[in-house]
């Protein structure tokens, strides 16, 4: 059921909250009207191609850029030795930073080009400016490297096993990290005096994000101001402004970074890169503008990919199948050095989601991370919460199993009551508000559960195979309350700055610190602010995404920008109100006490003739000709929101599915999402944001998966080779909402940007188990490609029949 | 490098223009001609973010040569509205939402206008089918299969009389003014662009 779009003009200001209204950045977009980075030309630019190691793991013997310097168009070559020199910008080491620490954390030098060793494929060994886009890339090609190669490892269990090559001399056995949560103890006791169990090994793949547009960046440098300017492919201009000024050494104040139309990021264009810095390097020391754009191969070679984990856990029941205990043991890969917020993502982004939507007494999960030759992993759309939330509920369809009971009805029976909210699990985290069994009852009825085992029973008499798999997931969002952040280790504050400014005409321009790329942050902030001032929605402009415009910021990620920076601007625009309430009751000769405001409209109480609309009050501020005693002109307001905690949206996802034991192949017959994300501001662009989440979702279960052969070289370097799902590979999507609204936000807000594909993986794979039940399959490694799915079949046929968590890995 | 003088008819405006012989034709008409709509993903005939039609039909501009289309009309996104009203392709995707980040829609909505042309009714399969050389990381795909269909009904009701053809009396202007907001922007062309590379 799609919701219909609504034509803003068609809805008024009390309504515009709330409403699915058409997003206003579209016209840019569908016009050609857009500004992505790749677009920007600007006189006597020239251009940076990146030099890269052709192998996962070597030893630098030389670097050649004599045959690239010579050729006509060429400016320059430079390597880590021309980043050492005395007449070249900034001082070394040139080291990318890590933004979160962990008290067990090996951190190790990640040099933006490399000095002497190279540790993924794709690794920056030099860059080459030219004059032009395709000479630069041609003279990439002419630097010679010799290397030395080197024995590589690209498994995080393999990273760990001791006979590994190691990596980084700080860092023995490869170990990044040894980390705990919850009651190992506890834990033990409720194993020891379980009545059943249920254990599985999984392979959470490692996935390349694949934005659509490629990263990107733009610098320009004026030496005799000294500012750097650099547009870019950012999710977090403010943040990469701190990172980078730090990394090419320049002073903060005079860097700027802009956020021009971004072409989707799922977390790829979070963090820090060395190819970035590295042009706002070149533009400084050649004095003139450089573009960098990647190719495509590159994307796949240096975007950080995501999940790669290698787990076993197990699951503990009573008699009754209450769920007693739940013991993880994870080996994250990390790759070759720590990105920006690697260490977040499998240990808090992770371990406190274990408890999923249940009532889980007792639970202990352990991760090592792992240093490896693949690229450095990060933040991939969901990061930790869907390798989590995979993790329970693969255990919890293989729990029902085990206790012999309806998948449906062991959910039901473990969920965590309503009446227990605000509940606090055991891995350190208080779930903010839910109640669990209306998204999961309303798609119990979409999909028609018991019509569906009875119309799976006469499929399987005329040997048709359908299967129905359940997905109940809890995200965290909304990151992050700053003091608690900071306990965990991050090396920032989370809050998120705005800025609200009424012009002295009566329309409004708010700024915020969040960086939308394609999410309608123009459309929703502004839904936002007019609601809360009472002023028309086309009088209200959004700026985002320029660290010169915006006060401060943290960026987007992580669900936040509604959560977090939508209550900032609700902060922002509270106090302009509060402002103008005043001055409005110093004309209305009032007392401010008694003045009241409601739709735009400061009214004096009793006195219903006497008022002011917000608008005048504006004018009257900027003209400032009779303001209240010692009061400022002007009516504007900053503020910074830290949210009290994170909040927790959950659902229900199912997924119908028809698997041809003799083909492998899979077919969507139903996928149904209601998702509980707390109240919309724009529903529309919420069932977009499912959608889209849903389709990465899917592509994890079905097609996607990085692969690297033992030399660390990818095997999946392409299009071609990395299958980005297609329209026909997506099934039709039944989308629906409950909503209960978070308690900690004045929006009532959850967050819905990662929903989708936290909930989608498993509901697949448990319907392809559901489905190959009858051939005592359960548990086919993802991606399930058709040729998984057939010899997930052929060996348990071989096997007659083979264990309950067969065929995971 | 030879280098070529060539012709391309571009959303009706003939520009004439000195490429090399490997330049590709979505860098001439990007980087060269400033119409920057038509977008690179892959450079490798994957995605269909470069897709503009080609004397009437789709085709991904980062396979062909600019000199291989020496002569050609060219239509790319800045192309598809006419006299300020937005061609009901744009329309379909603005009110089905159709697009987030906008990177694959303008390579998407020639592609739809092709499949239209082709099919004036089409499926739901058959929009799934006739877009899979074009891929959206951001939409799950389902509000792009709205958006064709939500065309296929306007342009089939006759509500809007342009069949997605191709306006050949649009001027090209140069870039600069902006549109008012609801109106269909200035195309943009040529607006700081032109700088060679
Ligand atoms: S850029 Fe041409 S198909 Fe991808
Ligand atoms: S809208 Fe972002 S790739 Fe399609």
């Amino acid at each position: 059921m799609s919701i219909e779009s609504l034509d803003p003009d068609d809805v008024s200001a009390a309504d515009i909250l709330g409403s699915a209204i058409e997003r206003r950045e579209d016209p840019a977009l569908i016009t050609g009207n857009a500004e992505y980075t790749d677009d920007i030309q600007l006189p006597e630019m020239a251009h940076m191609a990146v030099v890269r190691s052709q192998y996962g793991h070597a030893r630098i013997e030389d670097v050649d850029t004599s045959a690239a310097e010579a050729m006509d168009g060429v400016i320059g070559a430079y390597t880590h030795d021309d980043l050492a020199r005395e007449d070249t910008p900034g001082e070394l080491p040139f080291l990318l930073p890590v933004g979160w620490l962990l008290p067990s954390l090996n951190d190790v030098d990640h040099p933006i080009l490399a000095d002497g060793r190279v540790r993924y494929q794709g690794d920056a060994i030099a860059v080459v400016v030219a004059e032009e886009r395709y000479v630069a890339r041609d003279a990439a090609s002419a630097v010679e490297v010799e290397y030395d190669r080197l024995d590589a490892v690209t498994g995080p269990g393999e990273a760990l096993s001791g006979d590994a090559p190691q990596l980084h001399s700080d860092a023995d056995g490869n170990v990044a990290f040894d980390w705990e949560i919850g009651d190992e103890d506890k834990t033990e006791e409720a194993f020891a005096s379980a009545a059943h169990t249920a254990s599985v090994d999984i392979d959470n793949q490692l996935l390349t994000p694949n934005a659509m547009e490629p990263r990107a960046a733009v610098a320009t440098y004026n030496a005799g101001t000294d500012e750097l300017d650099v547009s870019m492919t950012t999710q977090n201009p403010h943040l990469h402004r701190l990172l980078m000024s730090g990394v090419i050494g320049h002073p903060e104040h005079k860097l700027s970074i802009t956020a021009p139309d971004v072409g989707g990021g799922f977390g790829s264009k979070i963090h820090h890169y060395g190819d970035e810095a590295l042009v706002a390097w070149c533009s400084k020391l050649l004095e003139r503008p450089v573009k960098w754009v990647a190719t495509r191969s590159e994307t796949y070679l240096t975007d950080a990919p995501g999940r790669g984990h290698e787990t076993e856990a197990e699951l503990a029941m009573d008699e009754d199948g209450s769920i007693v205990g739940l013991r993880v043991d994870t080996k994250a890969n990390l790759g070759a050095y720590l990105s920006t917020f690697a260490p977040a993502v499998p240990t808090y982004l992770y371990g406190t989601l274990l408890s999923g939507q249940y009532d889980i007494p007792a639970i202990y999960g352990h991760v090592t991370g792992a240093y490896t030759n693949v690229p450095p992993v990060d933040a991939y759309r969901g990061a930790g919460r869907p390798e989590a939330s995979f993790l329970v509920e693969r255990l919890v369809h293989l729990g029902a199993k085990e206790m012999g009971m309806d998948p449906a009805e062991f959910r039901r029976h473990n969920f965590v009551p309503d009446d227990a909210f605000p509940y606090e699990t055991q891995v350190a985290v208080v779930y903010d508000s839910g109640e669990y069994e209306k998204p999961f009852d309303r798609a119990l009825e979409m999909v028609d559960y018991e019509g569906f085992r009875e119309r799976q029973e006469a499929a399987r008499d005329e040997g048709r195979y359908l299967g129905i798999g359940f997905s109940c997931y809890i995200e965290a969002c909304g990151l992050a309350p700053s003091e608690l952040a900071g306990q965990l280790g991050a090396q920032a504050g989370l809050w998120e700055s705005s800025l609200v400014r009424f012009q002295p005409s009566g329309t409004v321009t708010a700024y915020c610190g969040t960086s939308g790329h394609g999410q309608g942050h123009a459309t929703t902030y502004a839904q936002i602010v007019a609601n809360e001032l009472g002023i028309p929605y086309d009088d209200v402009e959004i700026v985002e995404g320029d660290t010169d415009e915006i006060p401060q910021g943290m960026g987007t990620y992580g669900s936040r920008s509604a959560a977090v920076g939508g209550s900032s601007l609700v902060k922002s625009a509270q106090k302009v109100v509060d402002k103008a309430a005043e001055i409005a009751a110093h004309q209305l000769e009032a007392d401010p006490e008694d003045v009241e405001f409601e739709d735009g409209e400061f009214r004096v109480a009793g006195a219903p003739d006497q008022s002011l609309d917000i608008a005048n009050v504006a004018q009257a501020a900027y003209l400032a000709h009779d303001m209240p005693e010692g009061m400022e002109p002007g009516l504007e307001a900053t503020s910074f929101y830290d949210p009290d905690n994170f909040v927790f949206p959950f659902g229900t996802h199912v997924a119908v599915v028809e698997v041809d034991p003799e083909s492998g192949e899979i077919e969507f017959e139903q996928y149904v999402a209601v998702d509980d994300v707390g109240n919309q501001i724009n529903p529309k662009i919420v069932e977009g944001q499912v959608h889209g989440g849903v389709a990465q979702g899917v592509g994890q279960a079905l097609y996607e998966g990085a692969e690297y052969d033992e030399n660390g070289t990818l095997l999946t370097g392409s299009m071609q080779d990395y299958t980005v799902p297609k329209a026909e590979h997506i099934p039709e999507m039944d989308t629906d909402s409950t909503v209960t609204p978070s308690p900690h936000n004045p929006l009532g807000v959850k967050g819905v940007g990662e929903a989708g594909t936290i909930a989608a993986p498993q509901a697949v794979v448990n319907a392809v188990s559901d489905a190959l039940e009858p051939f005592g399959v359960d548990g086919v490694p993802m991606p399930m490609t058709p040729e998984r799915v057939w010899n997930a079949v052929e060996d348990n046929a071989a096997a007659d029949g083979g264990g309950e968590d067969g065929g995971e890995r | 490098m030879t280098e070529h003088d060539i012709t391309l008819t571009v959303n009706g405006t003939e520009r004439e223009l000195t490429v090399d012989a490997r330049t590709l034709l979505v860098h001439a008409i990007r980087d060269e001609l400033g119409y920057t709509g038509a977008n690179v993903g892959c450079e490798s005939s994957l995605c269909g973010a470069c897709t503009v039609r080609m004397d009437g039909d789709a085709m991904k501009s980062c396979t062909a040569l600019a000199v291989q289309a020496d002569g050609a009309e060219i239509e790319t996104v800045e192309g598809l509205a006419e006299g300020g009203e937005f061609h009901p392709i744009q329309e379909g995707f603005q009110e089905e939402h159709g697009l987030q980040c906008g990177y694959c829609t303008p390579g998407m909505m020639l592609t739809a206008v092709d499949l239209l042309e082709e099919n004036p009714d089409p499926s739901r399969e058959e929009i799934r089918e006739g877009l899979e050389g074009n891929l959206c990381r951001c939409t799950g795909y389902q509000n792009i299969v709205n958006a064709v269909e939500n065309a296929a009904d306007s342009m089939g009701s006759g509500a809007v009389a342009d069949g997605g053809e191709r306006p050949d009396d649009r001027p090209v202007t140069d870039g600069g003014e902006t549109a008012d907001c609801g109106e269909v922007p200035d195309d943009g062309t040529a607006s700081g662009g032109g700088e060679p590379e």
